[in-house]
């Protein structure tokens, strides 16, 4: 209780050192609020947009990001943290912000194309270097002797997407069974040795602590636990089934300062779906949509396998209560 | 209550300072607290802390911070005792790391423990195929706790032993008793107050801790997961009535706690007549 700072004061902090810094220069500021694995993308995609705003005749923009668990950061947005523009792991931590304030309204999602997802992710396996364990499917993870690490669905997003990816495989192959498909979580968090509270802490866990034969990790994050800590000590692992992640992104209309801040705010999210922007996500391990102007090599990266969408679980509206929420599936499993 | 034998003036304006300082800074988040569990009732508190989940998280807590302190305590006084009785080269030195967990994040603290602790760690590779699992288990918990908790026994017992004139335990020794009596009838009497206070603080102190705990604890549901992080879960829940609940529970049973030293404390100065 000493570290987690009352979001009030973060935000009256973070209002503080922006209203400083707003006295300081005339340009035009956009504060973006994400969550953590987007910290290498948005610092390349801020310098993108920036030098092409002002191609365009536009005065100076200057992008400032604000990184964290997507959760709190959207607790820090309903609590004051003046966001021009929120760039979450999931579409519920924004509807909480929707819910929350006047700001924001319920349909926020049909701003943008593609349910305002820019970029997409799924979840995949990574597992020691030569899969020792022969872990192929999500069906080996109950194996004996297999222990999986990933991190806890209350407190991180990523988490909630490998839950729905793991029910999505167990109802398949139970005819749509749903008893089954608990029994089937149920034995997967067995094999859980650690829950850690975000999805950085899960990959250090297995990655440098060497807790777990597989992690069930973003794609993205696992590319990059590859280039960082080394190709030979780990393989990626394909499941059969997985999930379509789609981290979206909104405007924060009451945050709009001025005519010209809420105009750069709205280009910064359209200029993430040009050609240039979505070449950017697909070097940084994001699955993009549009790929005319990806390198090859990038987009060689990405296996083709089966997604299923939020949509087959009502969208996260239904999801999140049902799934997460106090008493839902999750929480039933440990009280079991 | 004005004591004009003081030699420095400024009661009043030190009164002042003081009351608005703890309001702002202690009193009215406690208050924000008591108002929002006022508000639910006790129907809805009971059933925001009726689940296994809770008692389990709350019961980890508060054991894990009673062995730690427990721990600490003996430890803490040993540490003290050799600190300020002898005198040995590096002393200076190692005085001045107890303080160290003061000053070093404590998320710092859990990592490098953790790392240490880990199955594939320095020490972990040793005691893992020994069957004793620190890390990601409940003793990785006690030893964090031990960590945040030692400067606060040592700290409180140190002046206290500098006080004790060696020339009792002589006079004591003199007169025919044992080391072992000494030590029991003559040293540890004028040390349990200091003792007691040590033994509060670092307990209060590893109660809520957070940031060291939740590396090395592996949180699983009602086997590693302390309060403290039950109570981020459930904002992360946007359920603030739940965490407001827990945090309550807490409060409670820490207001019973250190009711309970003090009035021992009390008890153990009457006894020496320091009171």
């Amino acid at each position: 209780m000493n570290e987690h700072a009352n979001p009030l004061c973060a935000a009256l902090l973070a209002g503080a050192v922006l209203a400083l810094g707003g006295a300081a220069a005339a340009e035009t500021r956009i504060l973006n609020v994400s969550y953590d694995p987007t910290r290498e993308f948005y610092r390349d995609y801020n310098q993108l947009f920036a030098t092409w705003w002002q191609e365009q005749g536009h005065e100076p923009v200057a992008i400032e990001q604000s990184h964290g668990g997507s959760g709190a950061q959207a607790r820090a947005v309903i609590d004051g943290l003046g966001a021009q523009v929120v760039t979450l792991a999931l579409a519920s931590d924004i509807d909480a912000i929707a819910a929350r304030s006047d700001d924001l309204s319920p349909d926020w999602q049909a701003a943008l194309p593609h349910n305002s997802a820019p970029y997409t992710s799924t979840i995949v396996f990574l597992v020691r270097a030569g899969n020792p364990k022969g872990i192929r499917d999500w069906g080996d993870l109950t194996a004996k002797g297999v222990q999986v690490v990933t991190p806890n669905p209350k407190t991180s997003g990523g988490a909630r997407w490998n839950f729905l990816a793991a029910w999505a495989w167990a109802l398949r192959g139970n005819g749509g069974d749903e008893e089954a498909a608990r029994s089937y979580m149920a034995e997967l968090f067995a094999h859980v040795p650690v829950l850690d509270t975000g999805a950085r802490g899960a990959t250090t866990t297995f990655a440098q602590r060497g807790v777990g034969d597989v992690l069930l990790a973003w794609e993205n994050e696992a590319f990059l636990a590859l280039e960082e800590l080394g190709p030979d000590r780990f393989d990626i692992v394909v499941p059969s089934v997985s999930i379509l992640a789609e981290p979206p992104v909104a405007l924060m209309p009451g945050n709009q300062g001025s005519e010209e801040q809420r105009a750069a705010s709205q280009a910064y999210l359209e200029h993430l779906y040009s050609p240039a922007a979505q070449a950017l996500a697909a070097r940084h391990y994001y699955r993009a949509w549009d790929t005319s102007a990806a390198a090859a090599e990038d987009l060689a990266r990405f296996p083709d396998l089966e997604l299923v969408t939020i949509a087959e679980f009502g969208g996260w509206a239904e999801a999140q209560p049902r799934f997460f929420g106090d008493g839902g599936i999750f929480d039933q499993i440990y009280e079991e | 209550m004005r004591r004009d034998t003081s030699a420095l003036p400024g009661f009043g304006l030190g009164l002042g300072v003081l009351l608005s300082a703890l309001a702002l800074i202690v009193l009215l988040p406690l208050a924000a607290l008591l108002a929002r569990g006022a508000a639910m009732g006790p129907a809805e508190l009971a059933s925001h802390l009726g689940s296994r989940r809770v008692a389990n998280a709350l019961a980890l807590s508060f054991r894990a911070a009673l062995v730690a302190s427990a721990a600490n305590l003996v430890f803490g006084l040993l540490l003290a005792w050799v600190l300020s009785r002898y005198r040995f080269p590096g002393r200076r030195l190692i005085d001045a790391a107890v303080d160290l967990p003061f000053a070093l994040p404590t998320a710092v603290a859990g990592i490098a423990l953790t790392a240490l602790y880990a199955p594939a760690g320095l020490f972990g590779r040793v005691l893992e195929p020994l069957g004793l699992r620190i890390a990601y288990a409940e003793p990785g918990i006690w030893l964090a706790l031990v960590f945040v908790g030692l400067p606060f026994v040592v700290r409180t017992v140190q002046p206290v032993i500098d006080e004790i004139d060696p020339e009792w335990e002589e006079a004591s020794a003199t007169l025919g008793a044992s080391r072992l009596r000494t030590l029991r009838r003559v040293v540890l009497p004028v040390l349990a107050p200091a003792l007691l206070t040590g033994f509060a603080l670092a307990l209060a102190r590893s109660v809520g801790e957070y940031g060291s705990v939740i590396f090395i604890a592996g949180n699983l549901p009602n086997l590693t997961e302390i309060a403290p992080l039950l109570i981020v879960i459930r904002l992360e829940e946007y359920n603030y009535d739940a965490a407001a609940a827990i945090g309550l529970a807490m409060l409670g049973i820490s207001f019973a706690m250190l009711f309970v030293i003090n009035s021992l404390q009390v008890w153990s100065r009457r006894r020496i007549g320091h009171a």
